[in-house]
């Protein structure tokens, strides 16, 4: 309540507003200084297109309130209020502000929302505010205005470059105890949410003939030009309006009917007429992400970010398969590496263009302009047009031809031709630049201090090819431009080997309008002929006037004076704290390649991945290393294209849906006994029923379930297990091939245990084989076999045996399975099927019979996997629960208890019965296991026959199965526990197999273990030592593995 | 994420529906005259070319169906699928492969 009241005082006692000038130094939500700037302080008193006037919006920053105005960015609402200061840098700590207005701003991230709405690292030049919003700046402690991490700054001489690589090579113990906790507390941007996220995220799935990305005047064009001919357009814009750079800069088009309006008027009715167009969608605050391959393209749509009381999804992940894709998506100014260019209030010139136009936020009260480019003049005009001080224009070009230097010099602005910033002052707000000449010697001339709040700078413009480059579109080198364009002779493909994607106006590299408009068009016209939808008639671009441009002359460094000459404080990639001295540094030690340079230096990594350093870098490494910047060559872009949210890519699938559970039909009979349950394959199933009732532990429970099931009668649900049904006249020659045994020979009504090996030789299932018909067989697999075994032998029929007249259906979710064990076994079935004779005259072992059990149909196979007396009855699934509930019942009165997975495991063990994936780990085989008897010498072919054979599978030095009993009865050997006999060459005890299975056998009241062992079979007697842990081992002695009724007298009962 | 047509059921779909099955046309060498030098060549020795690859997939969550797909590992084109009965790809999907390697001035790097 208290910090409620504290949020909704006054953010400022001071009447008027004064918020502005040179000295100015606080940070947003700060709360320790004294004078507080006013909201909308900065505020021109009309314009902005962005904003609606008549609708406030109040927010908090660090638990202070700020108001704007609707349609307002966290940026503008904050600059509108005079604050720049708003973040401190990864590495130095220092004080940064707003550099852009779109995602490629690297400084200002805030953690936004709470507790379970909560998102850190986000630019908060793409956070639309709204009443509510809650908003907090990052990376420093304890506050922002006095952050102890700071200190990292004045030690910065200690940090260079590799600072990671070259300190912490030794002692290694060092690392994890002493400087990873260090690290792992100083660094890092945002804090992860500390709650689950309360939102809801989805997929969407979308085809269209072609995709648009960015709904600026090139893509407004370009979509309707492609949707002209009728074909499907998809135009998706990241922000929230549409127009990009026609809404702010200057230029005019000739109306047919009104003759020269402006741009903006233009891109209006453009997008109306778009907006009518049936076969055209748009969506705005929607980024095109991701180009994969195929055009196949991610597209992150934000629905409620900026309005959280909308009903539906937070975020959208769209899901594009586009015929064709046109990358319009604009371009990204450069900043230049000057001495302190990273001092808050010193920002991209585009980008407060864009907040003086779409905002009518002024960046401050003086800006010096400091350029290699004519765009920058636009800046210049703009702030002057809006009542800022211009107190000069640095150009460090000789001199310009074009037609804006030509207005700023008619509106009086002081220009200085070859002239650079060669140091700026200020530390938490930009408080003047040393102006300097630039000497053909390349030092600086003497400094000329000019006062100042803000400096806008441009190092010229980059298309933004991310897009383009994701899956394989490759960029070249324009000189004169000084940028990477698209090639567009190597764009990436699509599935047949068609061109992808093109880029479209200044993505391509235009920076006229006209050439925009046109490139705009002729994309589009493009993509509609690509997709077989070519309008009828051409589309004619409108005429154009901008502002004709002279060329732009490079300007990677701008040379200091003093201290600042090496470049040490040149900031090339702000978010990383990456200078131009520590790329020099880099090169200079060797890491010559620009992938290698990246990950020395860090520059281009994290949230931003280098939208404004990479360019920049690039030439201080070519320079550094006397190549040209195509030598050097350009880092790899990966999508996506800015962070997206983890909640869009998991989509639904979260929760109950992150990995759907399979049930049998008899799960919620199961559940009603809150049993423990085990994970098999994509299954769940009962562990052990514990008896709630009596506080039963899951031990005690798997131990009663043995005794009762080896003394009365036991029931498994044993739904899960494999069912494939193989039929057809060569039914039973595939089988021959597909087992390692005979199958072709098992008689109709009975069962045969069969194995089943790759080509290598190598066990990788097993289960029963019944015949249920002279052409039709049950294939049992394991339970999280099944869906593989079922693709193998559809290879095998597909590929390779084709000849042969066979198919197969995966029936395993149609029947529910219930093995009913012991020595009562039969009596509880007999009271359910008076009519059914299952004497062991009528159905011996390994055979089946059909019937009717309880009222439901059942195929009861008498096979047994528990080495009792045993059924496994076959019901369709839908009768499943039915005939659980009846056996239940009907083994009531014979003390019948469920049992689960490990009572199943553990009196499996006891009859030394292999299960797969405990005994075999796909270097086992048959014969390893003591089962050559079910390996046929008789067949000329099955899968792994030749295998077999090789050397080192016939070796006696091989690891076979035993039995171990440990010398202590009550020690249970661990599993994978390893054997070990003598010594290695090293000195290290020589490893001679290991443990596969090891129980607590309650029917035998001691441990029982299995295992491999080197020439196992020889060694029955020998006592082994098995090293369970460090000094300790445990003795067991090498026995049969079958422990149980070795004469299989109980289960022929 | 690739963008596939299955030959058998005629439904193209995306990569996520089909299973990849590697390198085509291996002759199984596992019968009792192949020495252990053919086993093996037919057990581990596959192709990684940079370049045309012909392959097996399967329509895994749909028809069920095995085919073969001729493709180009650099740019991922998909020149054609055809039969899995197939001992060798045919000769025009070959020879279309190769004139669309040509348009691109791709040189041809082939598996076969």
């Amino acid at each position: 309540m208290a910090e409620q009241n504290a949020a909704e005082k006054p953010t400022s006692d001071r009447p008027g507003g004064g918020a502005g000038g040179g000295s100015q130094s606080q940070g947003a939500g700060a709360k320790s200084s004294g004078s507080k700037p006013l909201s909308n302080a900065m505020r021109l008193p009309e314009g902005g297109v962005a904003i609606d006037r008549n609708r406030p919006v109040a927010f908090r920053v660090n638990g202070e309130t700020v108001s704007g105005y609707e349609g307002d960015t966290l940026a503008s609402a904050l600059i509108a209020a005079g604050r720049h200061f708003v973040a401190r840098s990864f590495k130095y700590h220092r004080p940064r502000g707003f550099v852009a207005s779109g995602v490629e701003e690297p400084n200002a991230l805030f953690g936004i929302g709470e507790g379970d709405r909560f998102e850190p690292n986000v630019r908060g030049t793409m956070v639309e505010i709204h009443d509510g919003l809650v908003a907090k700046t990052q990376n420093h402690f304890p506050s922002l205005e006095y952050d102890l991490g700071s200190m990292n700054a004045i030690a910065a001489r200690m940090f260079p470059a590799g600072f990671y690589y070259k300190t912490f090579l030794k002692p290694r113990i060092a690392w994890k105890h002493v400087f990873e906790p260090i690290i792992r507390q100083a660094a890092g941007l945002g804090k992860a949410p500390s709650k689950p996220d309360r939102d809801t995220y989805e997929h969407f799935y979308y085809a269209c003939d072609v995709l648009v990305a960015g709904g600026g005047l090139a893509g407004l064009l370009a979509a309707k030009a492609a949707a002209a001919g009728g074909a499907r357009v998809l135009l998706v814009e990241q922000s929230a309006f549409l127009g990009g750079r026609a809404l702010v800069d200057d230029g005019t088009v000739a109306h047919p009917e009104k003759g020269e309006i402006a741009l903006a008027d233009y891109v209006a009715e453009l997008v109306a007429e778009l907006e009518a167009t049936p076969n055209v969608r748009i969506r705005t605050r929607t980024q095109a992400s991701a180009h994969e391959d195929h055009n196949y393209v991610l597209c992150y749509e934000r629905l409620t970010d900026h309005d959280p009381s909308l009903p539906g999804p937070r975020h959208r992940l769209w899901r594009v398969r586009a015929g064709r894709v046109i990358a319009a998506t604009g371009s990204i100014e450069r900043p230049i590496a000057f001495a302190y260019n990273d001092v808050p209030g010193i920002m991209l010139a585009g980008a407060m263009r864009d907040y003086l136009g779409l905002y009518a936020a002024k960046p401050g009260e003086r800006v010096v302009v400091f350029t290699n480019n004519d765009d920058a003049y636009r800046t210049a005009i703009a702030l002057r047009s809006a009542g800022v001080e211009v107190p000069a224009i640095l150009d460090s070009r000789e001199g310009s031809n074009g037609d804006l230097p030509q207005i700023a010099r008619q509106m009086g602005l002081r220009m200085m031709f070859g002239s650079v910033i060669a140091k700026a002052y200020g530390k938490k707000r930009v408080e003047g630049v040393d102006a300097a000449e630039l000497r053909a010697s390349g030092r600086p001339g003497a400094p000329e201090r000019l006062d100042c709040d803000a400096v806008a700078m441009s190092g010229g413009w980059s298309p933004a090819v991310h897009l383009y480059s994701h899956s394989g579109g490759k960029l070249r080198w324009d000189e004169d431009a000084l940028m990477f364009r698209p090639d567009e002779d190597k764009a990436p493909i699509r599935w047949d080997g068609a061109p992808g994607v093109a880029c479209a106006g200044r993505a391509s590299g235009h920076l006229d309008w006209a050439a925009i408009a046109a490139d705009g068009i002729r994309a589009g016209l493009a993509a509609a002929s690509a997709v077989g939808k070519p309008p009828a008639q051409p589309l004619e671009s409108p005429r154009f006037w901008s502002a004709r441009m002279d060329r732009i002359e490079p300007m990677w460094f701008a040379p200091a004076h003093g201290r600042e000459t090496a470049g040490n404080k040149h900031f090339l990639d702000y978010q990383n704290d990456v200078t131009a001295a520590d790329v020099e540094l880099a090169a200079r030690e060797g890491y010559e390649s620009v992938e290698h340079a990246k990950r020395y230096t860090t520059l281009g990594m994290a949230t931003d991945q280098g939208k404004l350093s990479n360019i920049n870098g690039l030439a201080i490494l070519a320079d550094a290393r006397r190549v040209s910047i195509p030598e050097v060559g350009t880092t790899t872009f990966r999508p996506p294209y800015t962070p997206i949210s983890i909640g869009s890519i998991a989509g639904r699938e979260k929760g109950a849906l992150f990995k759907p559970v399979r049930e049998t039909p008899m799960a919620g009979w199961h559940a009603a006994r809150s049993p423990a349950w085990e994970p098999v394959g994509d299954w769940r199933r009962p562990y052990a029923y514990p008896d709630r009732a009596r506080n039963e532990d899951v031990e005690e429970a798997v131990n009663r379930e043995i005794l009762t099931t080896r003394e009365k009668v036991g029931m498994l649900d044993a739904s899960t297990l494999g069912k494939i049904v193989v039929s057809g006249p060569d039914a039973g020659a595939f089988l021959d091939l597909i087992y390692t045994n005979m199958m072709s020979t098992l008689k109709v009504g009975r069962c045969r245990y069969g194995l089943m090996c790759d080509d290598n030789g190598y066990l990788f299932d097993d289960g029963v084989v019944v015949r249920l018909a002279e052409d039709k067989f049950l294939c049992h697999t394991t339970s999280g076999g099944a869906d593989r075994v079922h693709a193998w032998m559809e290879e095998w029929i597909q590929t390779e045996w084709h000849h042969l007249k066979v198919f197969t259906v995966n029936a395993t979710e149609q029947y529910a399975q219930i093995a009913v064990a012991g020595p009562r076994s039969r009596a509880v079935l007999e009271a359910l099927s008076p009519s059914m004779d299952l004497s062991g005259e009528a159905l011996a072992f390994m055979s089946f019979a059909d019937g009717t059990l309880g009222g439901c149909p059942a195929r009861v196979h008498r096979i047994s996997f528990s080495g009792e007396l045993s059924y496994e009855i076959a019901t369709p699934a839908a009768f499943g629960r039915a005939l659980w509930e009846a056996i239940f019942e009907a083994g009531v009165e014979h003390g019948i208890t469920p049992y689960g997975t490990e009572a199943l495991h553990v009196m499996r063990a006891e009859k030394g019965f292999i299960m797969i994936g405990d005994e075999t780990d796909g270097t086992v085989t048959p014969l390893d296991l003591n089962l050559g008897w079910a390996v046929s010498k008789k067949k000329a072919d099955f899968i792994g026959r030749r295998a077999l054979r090789r050397p080192f599978l016939t070796d006696p030095n091989r690891k076979r199965l035993v039995g171990l009993l440990t010398e202590a009865p009550t020690d249970v050997l661990p599993h994978a526990a390893h054997a070990v006999e003598g010594t290695r060459p090293d000195g290290k005890p020589q490893t001679i197999g290991h443990v596969t299975s090891s129980y607590w056998s309650p029917t035998l009241k001691r441990s029982i273990a299995m295992a491999l062992i080197r020439r196992g079979p020889e060694r029955m007697g020998e006592t082994l030592t098995f090293s369970v842990d460090k000094g300790v081992d445990m003795r067991a002695r090498v026995v049969d593995p079958v422990f149980y009724d070795p004469d299989n007298a109980r289960q022929k009962l | 994420m690739l963008l596939l047509t299955c030959p058998c059921c005629g439904v193209t779909a995306e990569e996520t529906e089909f299973h990849a099955g590697g390198e085509a046309h291996i002759v199984r060498r596992a019968g009792d005259a192949d020495a252990d030098a053919d086993l093996g060549r037919y057990l581990f020795e596959r192709k990684n070319p940079k370049g045309l690859h012909f392959e097996r997939w399967r329509h895994q969550f749909g028809c069920g169906k095995w085919f073969h797909v001729l493709r180009d590992t650099r740019t991922l084109e998909v020149f054609g699928a055809y039969d899995i009965k197939a001992t060798e790809p045919p000769a025009e999907l070959v020879r279309h492969a190769e004139l669309r390697l040509a348009a691109q001035g791709l040189p041809l790097i082939s598996t076969r």
